[in-house]
């Protein structure tokens, strides 16, 4: 079975060692003649301002535990899903039970204007 | 067969450097998102034990919530409390000393439970093929774990519920901290 793991530890080797081409190589090769404008950060040509850490919204951390309870959710979703057609009706129901509760919890919030981003 | 076992003990050389390693710049680095983002190679470390471990299953569910959901949580926690973004944080308390005690006996305990324990390894080469053991999952999920099963779903909508009425009140907090700056 572990062999079948073989293309993740090739695909892995291979992201370790382009990470590790890209930022080593050039420091010991390319010549470093830093200037401001070198140094300076660098997104899309866009001269930048202000502080990049500056505080976030409170709204993106609601959205992220939202996140969070809908991913576990999807996990229980996955071996239920493989034996779906043995299970019949009965797990059906019992799939729909679960979520239907959670989409209390959801109904809850986007009642409570819980996804309108300002 | 030799070669595949030398393969597992280097994967394995290499995971324990990743997990020790990223754990070890999670309580040592000054910079509180590095050590967030130290603590993700951590935990990615553990997903490869999991693979090693032939639980291919639990190996998706530690990427999936530890690494995709839980460590966004830390990351975003740590993004939104103002002052933790600066890189050099007070790493220690006046607790510190309590704290070192609860992990050294913690550490000692694991040691010894380790130590005693008899590793069940699973006879059934069925069990070790990931269809099998992912159907048999599924099944116990529905038949005889039905109200353990049900009860997560329960627990799932308490924590949303919580997330909400709590984001809500820091909001409220927030507007009218707002408002009073604004009549200043």
């Amino acid at each position: 079975m572990l062999i079948e793991f073989i293309p993740v530890l090739v695909l892995f080797a291979l992201a370790t060692a382009i990470a590790v081409i890209a930022l080593v190589l050039p420091a010991f090769l390319g010549p470093r003649r830093p200037s401001r404008a070198k140094i300076e950060t660098y997104e899309s040509g866009k001269l930048p301002y202000g502080d990049a850490r500056y505080k976030v919204p409170i709204g993106y951390y609601k959205i992220a535990l939202l996140f969070v309870i809908f991913d576990l959710e999807v996990i229980f979703f996955y071996p239920w899903a493989v034996v779906l057609r043995q299970l019949h009706v009965f797990g059906l129901i019992e799939m729909g039970i679960f979520t239907a509760l959670l989409v209390v919890g959801y109904v809850y919030e986007w009642k409570k204007g819980g996804f309108e981003m300002e | 067969m030799a070669i595949e076992q030398a393969l597992q003990i280097f994967v394995f050389v290499i995971l324990t450097l990743m997990t020790l390693g990223g754990g070890l710049a999670v309580v040592t680095s000054r910079n509180l998102f590095h050590a967030a983002l130290s603590l993700i190679l951590s935990l990615a470390g553990v997903v490869g034990y999991y693979v090693l471990l032939d639980a291919g299953f639990l190996a998706i569910v530690q990427l999936l919530i530890y690494i995709g959901a839980i460590s966004i949580l830390i990351l975003f926690s740590i993004m939104l409390t103002r002052g933790l973004m600066t890189p050099r944080q007070v790493q220690r308390n006046e607790q510190w000393w309590i704290a070192a005690l609860v992990v050294f006996l913690t550490f000692v305990v694991l040691i010894v439970a380790l130590w005693q324990m008899v590793w069940p390894i699973a006879d059934d080469e069925a069990l070790r093929t990931p269809n099998v053991a992912i159907s048999q999952l599924g099944e116990a999920l529905v038949g005889p774990y039905a109200i353990p099963f049900e009860i997560i779903s329960v627990l799932l909508l308490v924590a949303l519920v919580g997330a909400i009425v709590l984001a809500r009140e820091t909001e409220n907090n927030q507007g009218s901290h707002a408002e009073a700056g604004s009549s200043e």
